[in-house]
């Protein structure tokens, strides 16, 4: 058996002249929160279409829990909640979950667990037509959970949720992946991604830019430094750290060096008379890297999320 | 088809421990059965509860209580003859109002009415799915498409089945009750006679439902596919017809038309007045037998083509 709950090999899908998903080769582990991380219109919902089976790749291949993506065997131990809810409008959110139950050969305390879970038990009698955008989004969620699967995944999970219900959500997520689940999500928010993913891929223009950690897209820890005059502290601290660990963004300087350096570069610059405005300790955040990854180089930004640094 | 119904199956009678490739000991066609079967179960808990499909069962119960004997009771009591002068006697009047004429009454409306509204169903049922989002989602319940589809398609055949038990049911209590008010022969129907009407309704009802269901697959969409079946089966079929007594080539195409089949072989089974004006849709086109081979054709053409399509197009 495979260590991976969702594998996908030069997965693409064309539209006529428009490639929406170009070759994306992943993997998710079994017991991870991987996150598609990507504006709208990356192609994320569309990867995860293919791999729920709903629609067929032009070339390459998805397999969930080891077998062919779609095919039914599999397709029961995954529970899906894929652009936006989809249910009868006419029946209550408990209803709707029951008739999906029935596919699913499920008792009813199947349904009442999976309504708790969300938060959904105490309007389980009202029509799906009176929820608001996050209660229907919550029975989505709750049909995905339907049966307890071993894999979920979740289209954008917060859309349409206010921010208490972000952090509910955020917080489920967690404690599905704790429970043992593989929980595949896709998302435009960075934050949301790097609270709760273990593993990122980062999507844009229908490409897979980048797979790893959110540790490792982060990096390793940087200072951020802003000392005048600028060409003077960027010689000094490129002798102290070695070439390529000092980018330069204007008068500011981002040093690839651990904290514990910091005192030394501060006496150094001091020592040689420069005045020392910042030297503070930072850690990049996903959306520079985002950015830099997806937006090419280039492009000067100002503020905490700086990436487009010029490589000394 | 049924490699997939047999995959799907073996997931389910073997849980959630190993994986789809797992064999089981359960013969391919029971386990088939038993997947369609659970699919329109499902399908049939969440139509049971829409109130459009009692709408459109309701609308066709009153219309079959209207047309079939209110007005004709009136005009019988009133002695108003113009609705139902085709230079009936009155005894020939409540002839046709008594429970020996039920098979012939049950089935008056079915070509034209029922059949429209059957279709209005199907289209419904298949095509708001699409809207809502529903297909999709139940698309990702561990089931083959082909298995909800079919099971579905059963469920909608159990509606039309149930639309002309409706009617049977109506027909029998309406014309008995008329039976006991004007003190009249209440004898039964002949059983042949009844079952053969009820088959052919079925068979007409059915191929309207799966039309309209065939068409709501096709759009994607609940409201095109209701307007263009409505259309299609109200005016154009009619104005293929009457340009078919013209053209010769267009008349032998309006031949094969669903509504000339649907509406012969109904035709071939009911009295239709030598003046001509039948209820609408009651034709004498074609023979029954050719009819009834023609709506069988239509049923098999229909639900291959909503089941080929459903597997391989890209659910959006």
């Amino acid at each position: 058996m495979t260590d991976d709950a969702i594998r996908t090999t030069g997965l693409t899908k064309r539209y006529g002249r428009l490639t929406a998903v170009d070759s994306v080769t992943m993997s998710a582990h079994r017991g991870e929160v991987y996150g598609f991380l990507g504006p709208n219109g990356a192609g994320k919902t569309t990867t995860l279409r293919m791999i729920l089976g709903l629609v067929r790749p032009t070339t390459g291949a998805a397999t969930v829990l080891g077998a062919p993506a779609g095919r039914p065997g599999a397709a029961r131990r995954v529970g899906a909640l894929i652009e936006g809810p989809g249910f009868y409008p006419y029946l209550s959110g408990r209803e709707n979950l029951r008739v999906l139950a029935r596919y699913r050969n499920l008792p009813a305390p199947a349904v009442e667990a999976a309504l708790a879970e969300v938060g959904l038990d105490g309007r389980g009698r009202d029509r799906y037509r009176t929820y608001s955008l996050g209660m229907k989004q919550r029975l989505g969620v709750a049909a995905a959970l339907l049966g307890d699967p071993e894999v979920v995944v979740l289209d954008e999970p917060t859309n349409g949720l206010d921010p208490a219900g972000m952090a509910e959500m955020r917080e489920l997520v967690v404690d599905l992946s704790r429970g043992g689940r593989t929980v595949v999500l896709s998302s435009h928010l960075l934050g949301e991604v790097q609270e709760i993913c273990d593993r990122v891929g980062v999507m844009h223009g229908g490409e897979l830019l980048r797979e790893s950690t959110v540790a490792q897209l982060r990096g390793g820890p940087t200072l951020h430094v802003r000392v005048t005059p600028t060409d003077q502290a960027l010689a000094i601290l490129t002798r102290l750290t070695g070439a390529g660990q000092v980018h330069r963004d204007g008068d500011r300087l981002q040093v690839d060096a651990p904290p514990e350096l910091a005192p030394r570069l501060a006496r150094e610059l001091v020592s040689a008379g420069l005045d020392v405005h910042e030297l503070r300790p930072a850690e990049r955040s996903l959306e520079s890297v985002f950015l830099e990854l997806t937006r090419g180089t280039g492009q000067a930004s100002g503020g905490e999320t700086d990436t487009q640094q010029e490589v000394v | 088809m049924s490699e997939a119904m047999s995959q799907e199956l073996s997931g389910a009678t073997t849980g959630t421990g190993s994986g789809a490739s797992t064999a089981t000991t359960w013969p391919t066609e029971v386990r088939a059965r038993t997947g369609i079967l659970t699919t329109t179960r499902a399908e049939l808990r969440r139509l049971r509860r829409w109130p459009a499909m009692w709408v459109i069962l309701g609308t066709w119960a009153v219309m079959t209580l209207t047309f079939g004997y209110v007005f004709d009771y009136v005009s019988y009591r009133t002695g108003d003859t113009g609705f139902v002068n085709r230079g009936a006697s009155t005894d020939l009047m409540l002839a046709e109002l008594l429970p020996d004429h039920v098979p012939d009454t049950l089935l008056q409306g079915m070509p034209m009415f029922g059949g429209a509204l059957m279709m209005v169903l199907g289209a419904l049922v298949a095509g708001n799915g699409y809207a809502w989002g529903t297909w999709k989602t139940v698309f990702t319940q561990g089931r083959s498409r082909t298995a909800v589809v079919a099971g579905s398609i059963v469920a909608v055949i159990t509606l039309a089945g149930t639309a002309v038990l409706l009617t049977l049911a109506l027909s029998l209590g309406t014309s008995l009750a008329i039976a006991g008010l004007e003190t009249a022969d209440a004898a039964a129907p002949e059983g042949a006679e009844l079952l053969r009407s009820l088959g052919a309704g079925f068979l007409v009802m059915t191929m309207w439902a799966l039309a309209g269901y065939a068409l709501g697959t096709v759009t994607r969409s609940a409201t095109l596919s209701v307007g263009l079946g409505l259309v299609w089966s109200l005016v154009v079929e009619n104005l293929l017809r009457g340009v078919g007594e013209m053209l010769s080539a267009v008349g032998t195409f309006a031949e094969f038309l669903p509504g000339t089949a649907s509406g012969s072989l109904v035709g071939a089974l009911v009295e239709v007045p030598a003046s001509g004006d039948a209820t609408p849709g009651v034709l004498t086109v074609l023979g029954g037998e050719r009819a009834a081979g023609t709506l069988v054709a239509y049923l098999v053409v229909l639900i291959l083509l909503t089941l080929v399509l459903t597997r391989h197009r890209d659910v959006v």
